[in-house]
């Protein structure tokens, strides 16, 4: 039993931490709010020089060769300082071409990070939607995953992709898009370059937190590579990313707990310092509660995944389910415990609380997340 | 990070399992068509269990060799308890003891103490039981009155009530928190006491609760006389003894977090059972987050353990995770009494007990209040509240709280 961070793992925190800090990721979202024409610091090159890119990518085709957990280090750092990376669509990407023997050609260039991909999230079949869907543009239901054609006449993996897939984070500006059709009704992965494609069009979108980069994907016909990746893997994607963002969250959590704690010791009512009321104490405390509880599930997740493979649909999704809950309520408690300063736009409160509102409703939202740990569960139950 | 045996650990794991398969046929049955069902025949049976698994090297595992214990870690502990339930045996009865008062006993008593009270205590000959808490000394546990004024022969005389006290109606002991001195601040004139529970003016009166039954005792003191050398760590230092018995306490909570048997599983299965309410949106959201919450603590007691092999004692936020369990079960049970209906409240329904049982549990150990000030306090560095009892001698603090009032 050993659940504690390697030395490795805590000088890539530590790495991860140093190098963000030399941007101003916090006054850059929100000038990015203020401005539409303002562009946001590439801080991909940044990723590159540190390897995040082939985090996941086996040593033998260039990457790191490590595991979801170190990724999720990563992604907590950026998610500390609201860092706009887009490693939440180029990690889970890179995870499906790895295991697929024919998708290992693309990955050299991904692992140093001169490719960019983005994952076309597509969720696998649970108690209540039954079949393979996508995040829809608007409203509760489910919209349909995209469907794969052989191209006529050849025997290889050649194939034809159309769909549409919403609010894809990380898509405008890759250069792959990697995820799942159906074809034939059976789940595959796909490869669609997107350079010179007909077919392929991304429309870039913001919602309420500039730092997150969105795109509308339409194919129609798109020409791509089918992967042999196994189902798992297409499932694991999926898990895999709620993990991520999930992690990405929890940094956020930190941030918005550290930030208030150090506000309620320094503020001042009535002769003293606001956090020695119980009201305020207890308000943190409850963000403490929900960190801890989140952070153990990080560890649940980053463990399955390679640990228990039949645990990580459970452990990803509880991860996320807590953690989202986790940073909504600590950017709202992060807004009130600093009064009216906290909703004003000269605040970091109100950025904190944007990507709370944002992220709780991508990839499936929490909402579906927590759905599906009941459905595990239910699951379990029936079984036993 | 991993969750496996190290090789010495499965070594010790297989011959704890090994034990636990040669003897299950001797422990007491609790559950199904055969179970015991009289009190005292239960307590008589879960006292020689105890004792067998004291022989068998199955209790007392942290517990220093000279004691009777195995001198190992937390970590054998878990896999200990782990492979206890496993075999679906109970485990020991006198945790209480076990767990906390005979690891104080080892840190603050004398040899003579030792001696003689460890080894009937480790093998359930001797059950104890835990005399802290008062009608009015729980969150503010330093505020005990049990009064214990020192005779012209060295001999004690105890007056006072304690409540809240598990086990007390069959213990043989208890270690008692009591006020030696009046006339100083109330963090300082404490001192721990071994009370006899058969001496002269020991009175113990079952505390019945919302479900009916009594998990608690009252026990009050009249004139009760006690040696010179019932007192454990010194006249005065009662506060730092108490402190000792309270981090065990948290070591206790911080490793046996899933041992409240409020699992998400079981949870799930009464849900599962309703093929309506299993498809429901709502019921679903709510599971999913209940059972979220719980999976959380199952690896937070993994984290805790982690640090404890380093060496680490577990601080107050092992509290959060009781808080966790706490309110996710109160919400488990709110739920399914919503999809059950008033079936769910039949006379003997399990979950009619676990929603009874609940609310009390909520201040057991430590109310949700008082653990939040604490965390606040010593994990978070927040400023703690002004208080008003500070510096100023306990037999002057009932005056000064009325014209605070």
């Amino acid at each position: 039993m050993n659940l504690a961070l390697s030395d490795e793992q805590v000088f890539l925190r530590e790495a991860a931490r140093g190098a963000l800090s030399r941007f101003k990721t916090l006054e850059a979202a929100r000038q990015a709010l203020d401005d539409d024409e303002f562009a946001l610091p590439d801080m991909w090159p940044t990723a590159c020089e540190a390897g995040w890119p082939g985090l996941l990518i086996d040593e033998a085709h260039g990457g790191a060769g490590l595991d979801a957990f170190d990724a999720m280090l990563v992604l907590g750092e950026c998610g500390r300082v609201l860092a706009g990376i887009p490693l939440l669509g180029h990690l889970p990407a890179t995870a499906i071409l790895n295991d697929s023997a024919n998708g290992a050609s693309l990955l050299g260039a991904l692992a140093t990070g001169e490719s960019r991909a983005a994952y076309l999230p597509v969720s696998p079949p649970g108690e209540v939607d039954e079949h393979w869907s996508a995040d829809p543009s608007s409203g509760l239901a489910r919209a349909a995953a995209p469907t794969a054609v052989r191209t006529a006449g050849t025997e290889g993996d050649g194939a034809r992709v159309s769909g549409e897939l919403a609010f894809v984070p990380d898509a405008p500006g890759a250069d792959l898009l990697v995820g799942v059709a159906l074809l034939d009704g059976r789940p595959v992965g796909v490869a669609i370059e997107v350079q010179n494609a007909s077919g392929v069009a991304v429309e870039a979108v913001t919602r309420y937190d500039a730092t997150r980069s969105l795109g509308h994907v339409s194919l129609t016909d798109a020409p791509a590579t089918l992967l042999d990746a196994p189902e798992a893997a297409l499932a694991g994607a999926w898990y895999l990313v709620q993990a991520l963002i999930a992690a990405e969250s929890i940094g956020s959590v930190e941030t918005a707990l550290e930030t208030s704690v150090a506000y309620a010791n320094e503020r001042h009512t009535f002769g003293r310092a606001i956090g020695s009321y119980q009201a305020v104490k207890h308000s943190l405390t409850e963000v403490l509660r929900q960190l801890e509880n989140g952070r153990s599930l990080l560890y649940y997740a980053g463990w399955a995944r390679v640990g228990a493979p039949e645990e990580f649909p459970l452990a990803a999704s509880a991860a996320r389910s807590v953690a989202g809950r986790a940073l909504d309520h600590a950017a709202r408690t992060m807004v009130s415990v600093h009064g009216g300063i906290g909703a004003t736009w000269e605040h970091d409160a109100p950025l904190y609380f944007r990507r709370a509102q944002l992220s709780r409703r991508l990839l499936g939202g929490t909402a579906n997340a927590t759905d599906r740990v009941a459905g595990e569960l239910i699951a379990q139950a029936s079984a036993a | 990070m991993d969750l496996d045996d190290s090789p010495q650990q499965a070594a010790y794991r297989a011959e704890v399992r090994a034990w636990l398969e040669r003897h299950k046929p001797e422990a007491p049955v609790l559950q199904g068509p055969d179970a015991l069902e009289n009190e005292d025949e239960i307590v008589a049976a879960r006292r020689a269990w105890q004792g067998k698994l004291a022989e068998g090297g199955l209790a007392g595992v942290t517990w220093p060799k000279e004691y009777g214990g195995q001198g190992l870690g937390p970590i054998e502990q878990v896999i200990c308890n782990q492979e206890i339930g496993r075999a679906k045996v109970p485990g020991i009865l006198d945790s209480i003891g076990v767990g906390m008062l005979g690891p104080t006993i080892i840190a603050h008593g004398a040899e003579e103490q030792k001696t003689r009270y460890l080894g009937p205590m480790l093998h359930g000959d001797e059950v104890w039981c835990q005399l802290f808490s008062e009608p009015a000394a729980g969150s503010d546990l330093a505020a005990v009155q049990a009064r214990a004024r020192l005779q012209d022969d060295g001999s004690w005389r105890l007056t006072g009530q304690k409540v809240w006290t598990t086990n007390a109606q069959f213990a043989s002991y208890g270690l008692l928190l009591a006020r030696t001195d009046a006339d100083v601040p109330k963090h300082k004139g404490l001192t721990m006491f071994i009370v006899p529970m058969d001496a002269a003016g020991v009175t113990v009166r079952g505390l019945r609760q919302i479900s009916g039954e009594a998990e608690f005792n009252e026990v009050f003191f009249d004139d009760v006389s006690l040696d010179g050398d019932a007192v454990v760590g010194g006249v005065g230092n009662g506060w730092g003894t108490a402190l000792t018995t309270l981090m065990y306490e948290r070591v206790t909570i911080g490793l046996g977090g899933e041992g409240l048997g409020y699992d998400s599983v079981r949870f799930a299965s009464a849900i599962a059972a309703d093929e309506r309410a299993r498809r429901d949106h709502e019921v679903r959201r709510q599971l999913g987050e209940i059972a979220s919450e719980l999976l959380a603590v199952r690896f937070t007691s993994y984290r805790t353990l982690t640090g404890l092999q380093k060496g680490q004692i577990p601080g107050p936020e092992a509290g959060l995770a009781k808080v966790t369990i706490v309110n996710g079960a109160i919400r488990a049970g709110d739920l399914i009494a919503d999809v059950l209906g008033p079936a769910a409240l039949a006379k003997d329904s399990e979950w009619a007990y676990m929603i009874s049982f609940l609310p009390g549990l909520k201040s057991a150990g430590g109310t949700e209040e008082i653990l939040r000030n604490t965390v606040g306090e010593r994990v978070l560095g927040l400023p703690p509240e002004p208080r008003l009892d500070k510096g100023i001698p306990f037999s002057e603090l009932r005056s000064k709280e009325g014209a605070a009032a």
